[in-house]
């Protein structure tokens, strides 16, 4: 497959760089607003809005701008996008901006966009930058209905609004709720550290999975969301990052027998 | 007066916690949790930009964007004025404080990216709070992320010698462990 063709970039996005499920990218709506597959559908359908356009717009001006001020006319542009869309969903989809309320303009801060600005729209032409951004906000929108479908199924026992469980099923409605967030993001992650685990094993280069958004704000120097930011700064201060080696030593120095 | 204060206080800090029911700066919540030292240096950053961050804001929203009738600019003007916000903390704390920026500056950049600062200058145009109350909110919340950054970072100093199941090493525990707060945090629901 050619690089940067459109097939090319829109499997990328859904599959091999798949956001949420690969890089573990843009965590908080991805926790906020799966309560329920259409939110889910809703808020991924949004921000790919967002991404695509933005992705073009900052392709088409990535001659103009100069390197310097490269972060702060990207988020002007991306927070403007993210008003034209919001206004929108005001006006024409009313359920949906209720439903996701502070999270739309939130969209702005969203790692994802920013991150994809940086390291593909500001490199590359506006055709493959548009297409990147679809591809990559499909992916997003793929993973939050996911999410928002298991969540729904068991903590209310419906998909889409729809009841599908048998009607014994008493819903176990913390999923619903914050706590469930966590818990379907836990399970998430564990499952990435099996795969990646796996993968391990067989020799295969699994360094594009990042586990867990820990590693995520402040080290995403491959999608380059805020390294430029802070590259001195972010030196100087222990942020941890969970590597295997590091849990595999604590686990080393822990006592025999400790754990009761 | 005083017992609205109140009560935004204590809704904003426990009842709805910006991470464990809002989801809000979840980044450095897991990522600035391994010791509760920096935990608490974090939590004491966030307070600091978040006040002032939701003073500013309030005060722009309601001078400037309110009377020129600009309101649907909100989201691009306040996301400017925080970034532009942090880069004059920072610059001004370097100068005048060393000692506060020996202690704070090295958080002060990460905060920039912190989804809750933006949040809660949202939040307090979207309840309509004045700038007194915007003020208090703004506290109230980064308090609570503080309380909830530094308890977990409390569990996990505790953690780190436990038999771990091989994939629930690293993140995942984490994750639960804030569920598990998140749970408790939902007590304070009746509070009010």
């Amino acid at each position: 497959m050619k690089q940067g063709s459109a097939v090319e970039r829109l499997k990328n996005g859904i599959i091999t760089e798949n956001p949420t499920f690969v890089l573990t990218l843009g965590m908080c709506p991805t926790l906020a607003v799966t309560t329920s597959a259409i939110n889910g559908l809703g808020m991924g359908l949004t921000t790919m809005a967002v991404l695509a356009l933005s992705n073009m717009f900052i392709s088409m001006l990535r001659k103009i701008i100069p390197d310097k001020v490269r972060i702060p006319a990207f988020i002007v542009v991306i927070a403007s996008f993210v008003t034209v869309v919001e206004l929108l969903l005001k006006a024409f989809i009313p359920f949906l901006y209720d439903a996701l309320g502070l999270y739309i303009p939130l969209i702005v801060v969203n790692c994802i966009i920013l991150g994809r600005a940086e390291a593909y729209a500001s490199k590359n032409g506006v055709i493959s930058s548009l297409f990147d951004g679809i591809g990559m906000g499909l992916g997003f929108t793929v993973a939050l209905t996911i999410i928002g479908a298991v969540r729904e199924l068991i903590g209310a026992g419906e998909l889409f609004g729809y009841g599908v469980m048998p009607e014994s099923y008493v819903p176990c409605s913390i999923f619903v709720l914050a706590p469930g967030a966590f818990f379907v993001l836990a399970a998430l992650t564990a499952i990435q550290n099996k795969v990646k685990r796996a993968g391990e094993k067989k020799g295969k280069d699994m360094s594009k999975i990042q586990s867990g958004c820990g590693s995520d704000c402040m080290n995403c120097k491959d999608s380059g969301c805020s390294s430029r930011f802070f590259e001195s700064k972010a030196d100087d201060l222990e942020i941890e990052e969970i590597t295997d080696e590091e849990e595999n030593k604590a686990v080393e120095g822990k006592e025999e027998g400790s754990n009761d | 007066m005083i017992k609205e204060l109140l009560i935004i206080l204590i809704s904003s800090s426990l009842v709805s916690n910006v991470v464990l029911s809002q989801f809000l700066g979840l980044c450095p919540f897991l990522g600035v949790s391994k010791k509760i030292n920096t935990a608490a240096g974090m939590g004491t950053a966030v307070i600091f930009v978040i006040t002032l961050a939701s003073a500013v804001a309030g005060a722009i929203y309601k001078f400037i964007l309110t009377p020129l009738d600009l309101t649907y600019l909100q989201t691009i003007v306040f996301i400017l004025v925080i970034a532009a916000l942090v880069q004059f903390v920072e610059m001004f704390l370097k100068k005048f404080m060393k000692s506060l920026y020996q202690a704070l500056g090295v958080y002060l950049p990460l905060i920039t990216t912190n989804c809750a600062v933006l949040g809660v200058a949202l939040t307090n145009v979207q309840k309509n709070y004045g700038i007194l109350q915007g003020i208090v909110n703004g506290f109230a919340t980064a308090a609570g992320f503080t309380i909830s950054i530094v308890i977990l970072a409390g569990i996990r100093e505790k953690m780190e010698y436990n038999d771990i199941p091989e994939s629930f090493k690293g993140m995942p525990i984490v994750l639960i462990t804030a569920g598990l707060m998140a749970i408790a945090f939902c007590g304070f629901s009746g509070l009010l």
